[in-house]
């Protein structure tokens, strides 16, 4: 029988595999990105199967927001991407170092 | 309530909203030519939205008459007094950027339609009594902020702003709601009512970690130690009116949310939070001040200044209790106004040809080259770091007060010793300007509304701010005794 548990532990490990994607990756922009995806889709399984586990609708709602926002952040952090991408040509991890101190 | 009565709860954000829409309009249709028209235009609807909620403020409105939409917005007056100076920093960031922006690009209508969403989103997340609505109002306000530091699009180092301020800040919004979800799945509902009494009765392990991860979140967002490392990078990057927004707006926006989910949703767990937000204004108001010896860019020495100020504020709400989120009110009004001068001040910082200095060493001599700007800059130096007859001193002061009545007397004594340390760098900024032979770099003109803009900065910062200082203190004592449940 499939419980409330498990659903918290995959979404866990969901959630750390996004945050460990986007501190150890030393390889390109996109695969944060994707990370930052992963993290989301964590939260949403853990609000639908909270909200289905208590029998309330709420965590439901809050899912489809969740999916609307990251659709909006998607589409702002590639367009950042780009305007990057432009001005430096590249957008391998180790090269975001303009900045330092 | 009908929804007549709660549209009328939330009418400056209506304003905003429209305001916002429209200017996009204008924008498409006008193209770069309707630049200065939007500006305007944009200042008018930040300036109509301050005058509405101003009466709320001085009303100390309060209770279940301000909530909207069945409880999930609440227009009190300690909300009203977050949008005020939230309103008063964006349109002072409206004020110096065509300037600005003109000389180092065109100056693109984009920007106040922007930074009215930004205002917009900021003013939602603090009226939330819901973490939907926070969720929402944050990320209206991170998603402008996100494309405002990236806004000078050849330019390498605002792309690389933007970038990492996206990276840092999407990640920050998924801590927060990870945190978000546990929470209520824990509590079983999202309201911070309902939340509050859920947690009357204890705290279990997974509500403890919703709460660790929702604290980790708006930290990041209000660039607390241990999340702080985006700010100096952020900061320097950004365009420098951008810079002066992100250091002032967001970050009361950002602090007033905070204030409000410790109080009115985990009010009922008090010591839960209260020694993470202890560790993260001692943690803030040391790395902040040893961060920033080393730092030649003073956009980022200022980083580092936010840094600090951010602890300090913290401690005012560890406290607690009214005069504490009251200490930190005050301090947040004078801190904005102290954060804008310095901004200003570097934003007049201009060489012979026009071009913007953004290094300490620009300012070697400036008491000799440009006596005025540096006399104010000093004031605002010695404000920032506490020195007596200026008004920063007031705002610790406060802070201070509050963290002892709540018998927290051993943090105001390390708080206290730290703000020693800071005050370093900032009469390093002074001896720079008044004892080391002059650069000659910093000759350029500057703007009417710069200047203007820096007296109004530093008279408040002046001493004669005092005169305000029990009707600032007044206001600040009834929004935050709202935020409390009445005993």
């Amino acid at each position: 029988m499939i419980g409330i548990e498990h659903y918290i532990v995959v979404s866990s490990i969901l959630f750390v595999l996004g945050v460990l994607g986007i501190f150890l990756n030393r390889k390109n922009i996109i695969v944060i990105l994707m990370a930052i995806e992963l993290i989301l889709l964590a939260v949403n399984i853990n609000l639908v199967a909270f909200s289905a586990f208590l029998g309330d609708l709420t965590g439901q709602v809050f899912a489809m927001f969740v999916l609307t926002v990251a659709a909006a952040e998607a589409a702002i952090g590639l367009a950042i991407l780009v305007i990057y991408f432009r001005a430096r040509g590249t957008i391998a991890v180790d090269d975001v170092n303009q900045m330092k101190g | 309530m009908d929804y007549a009565a709660s549209f009328a709860l939330i009418a400056p954000e209506l304003v905003l909203t429209i305001a916002g829409l429209g200017l996009l309009l204008i924008c498409a249709w006008g193209g770069d030519k309707s630049a200065k028209l939007v500006s305007i235009l944009a200042c008018v609807a930040l300036g109509g939205a301050f005058a509405l909620v101003a009466p709320v403020v001085c009303s100390g409105a309060s209770g279940p008459d301000t909530l909207a939409f069945g409880g999930l917005f609440a227009a009190d007056a300690f909300a009203g007094f977050a949008k005020l100076l939230i309103f008063a920093a964006s349109g002072a960031a409206l004020v110096v950027a065509p300037r600005y922006f003109e000389k180092v690009a065109t100056m693109r209508p984009e920007f106040a339609v922007l930074v009215v969403f930004a205002a917009l989103g900021m003013s939602i997340m603090v009226s939330a009594t819901n973490l939907i609505t926070l969720y929402m109002g944050l990320e209206l306000n991170s998603l402008a902020a996100y494309v405002l530091a990236a806004f000078l699009r050849n330019d390498e180092r605002s792309g690389e702003a933007g970038l990492k301020y996206f990276v840092l800040g999407a990640l920050a919004s998924g801590i927060l709601l990870y945190g978000m979800s546990l929470i209520y799945g824990f509590t079983g509902t999202v309201s911070f009512d309902g939340i509050h009494a859920a947690l009357s009765s204890g705290l279990s392990t997974g509500a403890l970690f919703g709460l660790i991860f929702v604290l980790a979140g708006l930290a990041f967002k209000i660039s607390a130690v241990p999340f702080h490392m985006w700010t100096p990078d952020v900061y320097e990057g950004a365009p420098t009116p951008v810079t002066a927004f992100f250091a002032s707006a967001p970050k009361v926006a950002a602090i007033a949310l905070t204030a409000r989910v410790a109080v009115e949703a985990f009010g009922s767990q008090v010591d839960a939070w209260r020694q993470v937000l202890i560790f993260a204004a001692l943690a803030s108001i040391v790395v902040g001040a040893l961060g920033a010896i080393g730092q030649s860019n003073i956009k980022r020495l200022l980083a580092y200044s936010s840094i600090n100020n951010v602890g300090f504020i913290l401690i005012g709400l560890a406290a607690a209790s009214v005069a504490g989120v009251s200490a930190m009110l005050v301090y947040l009004s004078i801190y904005v106004a102290m954060t804008i001068g310095s901004f200003v001040a570097v934003l007049m910082l201009r060489s012979e040809d026009g071009s913007y200095l953004d290094s300490i060493d620009d300012l070697a001599g400036l008491s000799t080259t440009r006596p005025v700007l540096a006399w104010c800059l000093m004031a605002l130096m010695f404000s920032l770091a506490g020195i007596p007859p200026l008004f920063g001193f007031w705002g610790k002061f406060v802070v201070f007060q509050a963290a002892v009545e709540a018998d927290l007397i051993w943090l105001a004594a390390l708080g206290i010793a730290a703000s020693v340390i800071g005050a370093f760098y900032y009469l390093k900024i002074v001896k720079v300007m008044f004892f080391d032979a002059p650069a000659g770099r910093a000759t350029g003109n500057a703007d009417t509304a710069h200047w203007a803009l820096l007296a109004i900065a530093t008279i408040f910062i002046s001493p004669l701010g005092y005169a305000i200082n029990g009707w600032l203190g007044w206001l600040a004592d009834m929004a935050a005794s709202g935020l409390f449940p009445a005993v």
